[in-house]
């Protein structure tokens, strides 16, 4: 973690000149505690202690950039080990694995087939982040055009998978225009791999079964000049992953324990205890970095997408929609007029519906404070009193002549208090689940 | 260089709670189901101990139910129109418990009768030897109606009765205790919320020993991520010692699921997806797995390929449990 003032103190210059802006130095050490100043406001401070404050002030998981001409993957810089906390900051990256012991032609359209995914969920757009390339093959000529294959069929950002220094350069060389992740340093390779990542400027990633191993890796690495890591544990099933990748994030966080300070790349498609999906999931939650696939399933990867969607939302803003009367397919004066909560999946749910059902309608979307339907019910931010205050405000009365209002079926029990609240108005009680609209419409509303 | 992994101390552990009842103990069920007792955060083994492995149950009908995905129709076969068959489908499946829930009307468009209620109940016990949840519709008059004559006829076995929420929790917890039931206590993912009920239900005189807690969970893609950080929150508390939050949670993937359109329909979708079955099985078993993760004890589930895929992972969670 980071210092104290009174440990930054004891490396500043004790001198109280107050050129920074502080009556003493001991002020001045502890705003810098509290992140309230920079060290560069002190003109003396020496270049040891700025090296030592610098270090200590790193976030504890360094953050890694993957790059290409269509994209970029930051994972890293996490603060905490539960969401609640505060919030989980840079998405892992999925990634698909393709290794060149295939076709290039075949490896292109692949890499074609699965750079063109795109799901829309909530209004955001949501596709794999990039690909790795394996040099299965173990020939250098073969593995660079895999690449050059796979390069220019997306150009997402790139992992190289290659176990030599020869592989690993005739790979850089192929991705032309991406700063690819190079996997991976071991035991035995690290010195070689360390020199082509220097000499291409990527970042790398380390491989060993043990923390101590990886630990002594990341250090041997820093001493050879390579500071931006990610680390493969070697991870097997669900409770090794969750063993593993709990105690490295511990470590990182609670500890400051830099030679794990890193974020995590995963194989969830190799572990035979498990289901490539679930344990992907499951690494999601639980602080994977990197995961890369063995399986292009958009049935798989849109559900995973949406995981991590939901996963690294910010627990202390609900993703709202602005409240206000809705037009959906162009409605008239007749058309059925619904209402519900401006939490962002609650509106997108019920929007999609009417929307879908290719009927015209009006969805007034009440300020719930972000706040689904039931959670906003209870919590009486969707009370009769609120729908009734957003009619009159949104002038929904002049625009819709038949003064008919539908309430979600989970809040029924308002209907006789919203028709005190809004005289002249009839309350219809529509069905309790989005995907049921449809159905209402057709059948009750028609009637 | 050896790295020593750090460990965190927790004071306290969630409360254990026991459903059905053996013939010894007054019941007719085969054995009981105990969960709960962790002393540490979900499958952190070497910390702390779960001495009960988190519990799958599957969720029946009364009658054939009209809403559901005809992928679950297929699967279950004609034993979705008979709750007999369908608990003993349950039962070989592997189900730890079966979830009935009762409906508002019988096949023939009857409302739903205490008489009803009590004659399936009655034969669903029969025809399993699992412990047995039993859940009312969710409309306030008619659970009360229903679930106080299941009390009734479940005299001695331990059920688990519910729903009990915020605004209809006394007249089922004043039959569950006439009759030596338990009862599910459910509000909507606030953990203020969750220990607030819980604590007026024992205030009736409920032994903390026969409530469970259901914090919600949303869907995948519904509001997943609520629930699932109430219930690591909840579940924290419980560890630190907060007696009100240590009860086990049953959680509700299956419902919450195959109501959602990814899993519901095949049709009118966009083709990015994927596969229908494939995309609605990962939808109820990533929602279980996530909530298993943030310390899930019970989970209802519908599908039987889910109850495989999740179990497996269950078992593989659990395995160099030493305590």
């Amino acid at each position: 973690m980071a210092l104290t003032g009174l440990e930054i103190y004891k490396l500043l210059p004790q001198t109280n000149c107050k050129e920074c802006g502080f009556p003493t130095c001991l002020a001045f050490a502890m705003k810098l505690a509290a992140k309230q100043a920079t060290l560069d406001d002190c003109p003396y401070v020496s270049d040891e202690a700025k090296s030592k404050l610098e270090a200590a002030s790193a976030p504890p998981i360094r953050l890694v950039e993957l790059k290409n001409e269509e994209g970029e993957v930051k994972v890293g810089n996490e603060t905490v080990l539960f969401r609640h906390e505060k919030t989980f900051y840079n998405k892992c990256g999925l990634f698909l694995r393709l290794k060149d012991d295939e076709d290039a032609g075949i490896l292109s359209n692949k890499a074609s087939e699965a750079n063109a995914f795109h799901v829309d969920y909530v209004g955001i757009d949501l596709y794999l982040d990039g690909f790795a390339v394996e040099a299965a093959s173990g020939d250098p000529a073969t593995f660079a055009s895999a690449v050059k294959a796979v390069n220019e069929a997306s150009k997402k950002p790139l992992i190289l998978i290659a176990d030599s220094a020869d592989l690993a350069k005739a790979g850089l060389e192929a991705a032309e225009g991406a700063r690819p992740l190079l996997y991976a340093a071991d035991a035995d390779n690290w010195e070689a791999m360390a020199e082509v990542a220097k000499e291409k400027n990527v970042p790398l990633a380390v491989r060993a079964e043990t923390l101590d191993g990886l630990a002594d890796l990341t250090q041997k690495l820093k001493e050879a000049g390579i500071e931006e890591l990610v680390l493969d544990p070697e991870l097997g099933g669900y409770h090794d992953s969750l063993h593993k990748l709990t105690a490295i994030r511990r470590l990182a966080l609670k500890k400051t324990f830099r030679p794990l300070g890193f974020p995590i790349i995963s194989f969830p498609g190799t572990a035979s205890e498990a289901d490539e999906t679930l344990l992907a999931a499951e690494q999601i939650a639980k602080y994977g970095g990197l995961i890369v696939l063995d399986t292009f399933n958009p049935a798989s990867l849109y559900a995973l997408l949406v995981l991590r969607q939901n996963i690294y939302t910010d627990p202390q803003k609900p993703i709202q929609v602005q409240p206000g009367l809705y037009e959906i397919n162009d409605p008239k004066p007749d058309s059925p007029l619904l209402v519900t909560t401006n939490f962002s999946i609650t509106y997108f749910s019920v929007a999609n519906e009417v929307e879908g059902a290719g009927k015209p309608g009006w969805l007034l979307v009440a300020d719930s404070e972000g706040m689904s339907v039931l959670t906003a019910w209870a919590a009486g931010k969707f009370d009769a009193e609120r729908i009734a205050k957003d009619i009159k405000a949104f002038n929904v009365a002049d625009k819709v002549e038949h003064h008919k209002l539908i309430i979600p079926g989970h809040v029924a029990t308002i209907s006789g208090e919203l028709e005190e609240e809004l005289p002249g108005w009839k309350i219809l009680v529509g069905p309790r689940e989005a995907v049921d609209i449809r159905g209402y419409l057709d059948s009750v509303w028609q009637n | 260089m050896t790295v020593e992994i750090p460990k965190e101390k927790y004071t306290s552990s969630v409360r254990q709670v026991t459903i059905g009842a053996t013939a010894d103990e007054g019941g007719t069920r085969a054995h009981t189901l105990t969960i709960g007792g962790e002393t540490c955060m979900p499958f952190l083994l070497h910390e702390g101990s779960t001495p009960n492995r988190p519990a799958l149950a599957l969720e029946i009908r009364d009658r054939k139910p009209e809403d559901w995905s005809e992928l679950l129709i297929e699967t279950w076969g004609d034993a979705i129109g008979d709750p007999v068959a369908w608990a003993r489908a349950a039962e070989e499946v592997g189900a730890d418990l079966i979830y009935l829930k009762l409906s508002t009307t019988t096949p023939d468009g009857e409302p739903n009768s205490p008489e009803n209620a009590k004659k399936i109940v009655r034969q669903v016990l029969e025809a399993t030897g699992l412990p047995l949840a039993v859940i009312g519709p969710g409309q306030a008059d008619l659970d009360n109606e229903l679930i106080v004559a299941v009390a009734e006829e479940g005299k001695g076995e331990r059920l688990l009765l519910g729903l009990c929420e915020e605004n209809n929790y006394r007249t089922i917890v004043a039959a569950a205790l006439a009759h030596d039931h338990l009862v599910q206590s459910k509000t909507p993912m606030d953990v203020n919320l969750s220990k607030q009920l819980v604590i007026l239900i024992h205030d009736m005189g409920m032994p903390l020993e026969r409530i469970v807690m259901d914090p919600t969970t949303g869907a995948l893609g519904y509001g997943i991520e609520y629930g699932y950080s109430v219930m690591e929150r909840l579940r924290m508390a419980a560890l630190q010692g907060d007696t009100m939050t240590q009860q086990p949670m049953i959680v509700t993937p299956g419902e919450e699921t195959w109501k959602v359109k990814e899993s519901k329909v095949g049709e009118g979708v966009p083709e990015t997806w994927g596969d229908w079955k494939q995309r609605a099985l990962n939808w109820e078993a990533i929602t279980a797995t996530t909530i298993i993760h943030s310390g899930a004890d019970l989970i209802v589930l519908r599908h039987p390929e889910t109850l495989k895929h999740v179990r497996n992972m269950i078992d593989d969670l659990i395995q160099t449990q030493t305590a």
